[in-house]
C-alpha cells in the first residue's frame, strides 16, 4: 500500500491530488498517518506507532484501518 | 506518560461550490443531560434504547399554548389527542393541567375514563364505534363526533331504546386552500352533506346538535387555512341558529398545528418554515371573533392538539452498534433503535445529537436501525461526529405519535421513562419480553411438541 508520488499534503490536513483536482480535509491522526506514509513507514510500522502515542485498544485501531484504506482508495489516493 | 486521546481517521472530501447556502448546522454539541439527569446514566439503569418525557416541558408547552389562545379569546377548551401519545401519565399530566380528553375509538375511549376523565369531558371521534361503544358514551353524557350518515343513523337507531338525547357534534370537511383535502372524514362542506346532515339530526328530535367540528389535515403549514376553516364552520353555526333555531355551543378546530421537526425533504429547517402556535392562535379567534357571533354567545373555542403540545417533550436515546462503509465509500451507522420504534423516522429528518464529547470533525452518513429489514433507515444523510460502537445518542421531538405507533416488529419495545418537574426518573411503561409478547398467543395440541 503506498500513497500516489504526486499527493500534496499540508501540516493542517489539507490533502490535494492534482492528477484529478480533488482536495480533501484529514482530522489530525490521519494527517499523521498520510505524513507517516509519505515517508516511507510500513502498515505495522505505523500502527505501533500509533498504539504508542494513543489510547487505543488493538482491535478498534485494527478495524478503523482498514476503513481509513477503504477511504483512501475511494478517494483515489494510493498507488496500486 | 499518560496517552493522547485517540479518534479515528478520517478524510472528507472537499466539494466547493456545493455547500448549503442556509449553512444548516452540525450536530457535534453533545447533549448529555435532559432536564438535569445525565443521558448515561438514565441509558445505564433503564437500557437502550430508552424513550424519555420531560414533564416540565409537556407543562410549559401546553401552559404557552393555552396563554396563545387564551389571551386572544374567552373561550378556550384543549381536549388531549389520546392518538398522540396514550400512556397514561403522559395523559394524566395534560388533565391535570385542565385538558379534556379526545378519543378516536372505544379503546382509547376506556382509557380517558380509567384515568379518571369525566364522561361529559371526553370527545369521541372517529369513524368505527361499535352500538356499545356509542351506548357508554351516550350514558356518560360524552360529545359524540359523527363521522358519516351510517354512524348518525346508527345513533338515532340507539337513541330510539334509551330515553337519553346525546350531544353531539358533526365532522365538517371542506376545502381549506391546503390540498389534497381531508374529506374522507366527516361531513362535505361545499357539497351540502354537513349541511343535510345536520337538518337530519336536529329533525330526528333525538340527539342535541351542540357542536361543529373540523379538523382539516395534519403538519399545516398555513395559518390561514384555519381561518377559511372558521369562516366555514361559522356560516354552518348562523345556518344553524337562523333555520334550525339552534345555539351551536362550540366549534372544535381539531388539531394539525406541527411540531418544530423538519419533514423529509424539505430545503429548509421546521423552525424557519413553520408557523407558531401564536400564528395560528391569532388567526383562528381573528376569525371566529369577526365571524359575526354576539358577544353572548360566542362558541367554546375547542382544541385537539396533539403533536404541537408533546414532540419536543420526547427524546429517544440510543446506542451505536456497529459502523460499516458502503459499497460506494458512504459511511453507514447502525443504531440500536430502528423505524420500528421511532415510527417518525417515515416523515421527518430527526434532530439527532451525539451524548458525549467528540472533536469538531464530522462524517456524512447513513443511519440505520436494528432491523434486519432493508425499510429500516433512521436519516438517509446526516452529518455527525466520529461515533464508535457504544456510543450513545439523543434523538429530538420524538413525543408524539411513536408511542402509539410503534411496532413489536423483530425487536421488542423498550422502557419509558418520565422526568418529573424535580428532576426524578419515573418509570412509565415497562420494557416489553418475550412473556408479555407470547401472551395472547395459543398453542394447538398437535403443535405442542417437536422433535428435530
Amino acid at each position: 500500500m503506498q500513497l500516489r508520488k504526486n499527493i500534496a499534503t499540508s501540516e493542517s490536513g489539507f490533502i490535494f491530488n492534482p492528477a484529478t483536482g480533488d482536495s480533501f480535509s484529514a482530522n489530525p491522526l490521519a494527517s499523521e498517518i498520510i505524513t507517516l506514509l509519505k515517508q516511507g513507514l510500513s502498515a505495522s510500522e505505523i500502527k505501533k506507532n500509533i498504539q504508542e502515542k494513543y489510547d487505543v485498544e488493538n482491535g478498534q485501531l485494527e478495524k478503523d484501518w482498514d476503513d481509513f484504506l477503504l477511504q483512501l482508495r475511494d478517494a483515489n489516493l494510493l498507488d496500486n | 506518560m499518560s496517552k493522547l486521546r485517540y479518534e479515528r481517521p478520517v478524510i472528507q472530501k472537499m466539494n466547493a461550490g456545493l455547500m448549503n447556502k442556509f449553512g444548516t448546522r452540525t450536530e457535534y454539541e453533545p447533549v448529555k443531560q435532559i432536564d438535569g439527569v445525565s443521558v448515561a446514566s438514565m441509558i445505564k439503569e433503564y437500557g437502550s434504547p430508552l424513550f424519555v418525557m420531560s414533564e416540565r416541558t409537556i407543562r410549559k408547552t401546553y401552559k404557552d399554548a393555552v396563554r396563545a389562545f387564551k389571551t386572544r379569546y374567552p373561550k378556550v377548551q384543549f381536549a388531549w389527542s389520546y392518538k398522540t401519545n396514550y400512556i397514561n401519565a403522559i395523559c394524566n399530566v395534560f388533565h391535570q393541567e385542565g385538558s379534556w380528553a379526545e378519543v378516536v375509538s372505544g379503546f382509547e375511549y376506556n382509557k380517558a375514563l380509567g384515568n379518571g376523565v369525566p364522561g361529559n369531558k371526553i370527545i369521541f371521534n372517529g369513524p368505527e364505534k361499535t352500538n356499545e361503544e356509542l351506548l357508554l358514551a351516550i350514558k356518560n353524557d360524552s360529545l359524540i363526533h359523527i363521522d358519516h350518515f351510517d354512524e348518525l343513523y346508527q345513533l338515532i337507531e340507539i337513541c330510539e331504546q334509551t330515553e337519553k338525547k346525546p350531544r353531539v357534534a358533526i365532522r365538517v370537511n371542506m376545502d381549506t386552500g391546503v390540498y389534497p383535502i381531508w374529506d374522507r372524514f366527516g361531513f362535505n362542506y361545499e357539497n351540502g352533506s354537513a349541511w343535510n346532515a345536520l337538518t337530519k339530526i336536529v329533525a330526528s328530535g333525538k340527539l342535541q346538535l351542540t357542536g361543529l367540528h373540523c379538523h382539516i389535515g395534519t403538519y399545516m403549514l398555513s395559518s390561514d387555512a384555519y381561518s377559511v376553516a372558521v369562516n366555514k364552520l361559522s356560516d354552518l353555526a348562523f345556518k344553524c341558529k337562523s333555520q334550525l333555531n339552534v345555539t351551536i355551543q362550540y366549534l372544535d378546530l381539531g388539531g394539525g398545528f406541527p411540531s418544530s421537526n423538519t419533514l423529509r425533504g424539505a430545503y429548509l429547517p421546521a423552525s424557519d418554515t413553520n408557523p407558531s402556535i401564536d400564528d395560528f392562535a391569532e388567526a383562528i379567534t381573528n376569525a371566529i371573533l369577526n365571524a359575526g357571533f354576539r358577544t353572548d354567545e360566542l362558541p367554546l373555542l375547542v382544541l385537539e392538539t396533539g403533536r404541537a403540545l408533546i414532540d419536543e417533550a420526547g427524546y429517544l436515546l440510543g446506542s451505536v452498534l456497529a459502523n460499516k462503509r458502503l459499497s460506494d465509500g458512504r459511511r453507514a451507522t447502525i443504531m440500536d433503535f430502528g423505524v420500528n420504534i421511532l415510527f417518525t423516522s417515515f416523515w421527518y429528518e430527526h434532530k439527532i445529537s451525539p451524548a458525549q464529547d467528540f472533536t469538531h470533525h464530522t462524517e456524512d452518513m447513513v443511519l440505520y436501525g436494528p432491523l434486519c429489514m432493508n425499510i429500516d433507515m433512521v436519516r438517509e444523510s446526516v452529518n455527525l461526529p466520529l461515533l464508535n460502537r457504544g456510543d450513545q445518542v439523543v434523538v429530538h421531538r420524538v413525543g408524539a405519535y411513536n408511542m402509539t405507533q410503534w411496532m413489536q416488529f423483530i425487536q421488542m419495545r423498550p422502557n419509558v421513562v418520565l422526568i418529573d418537574e424535580s428532576g426524578k426518573t419515573h418509570l412509565i411503561r415497562k420494557a416489553e419480553d418475550l412473556k408479555y409478547i407470547e401472551q395472547l398467543e395459543e398453542m394447538p395440541q398437535h403443535l405442542s411438541s417437536i422433535s428435530l
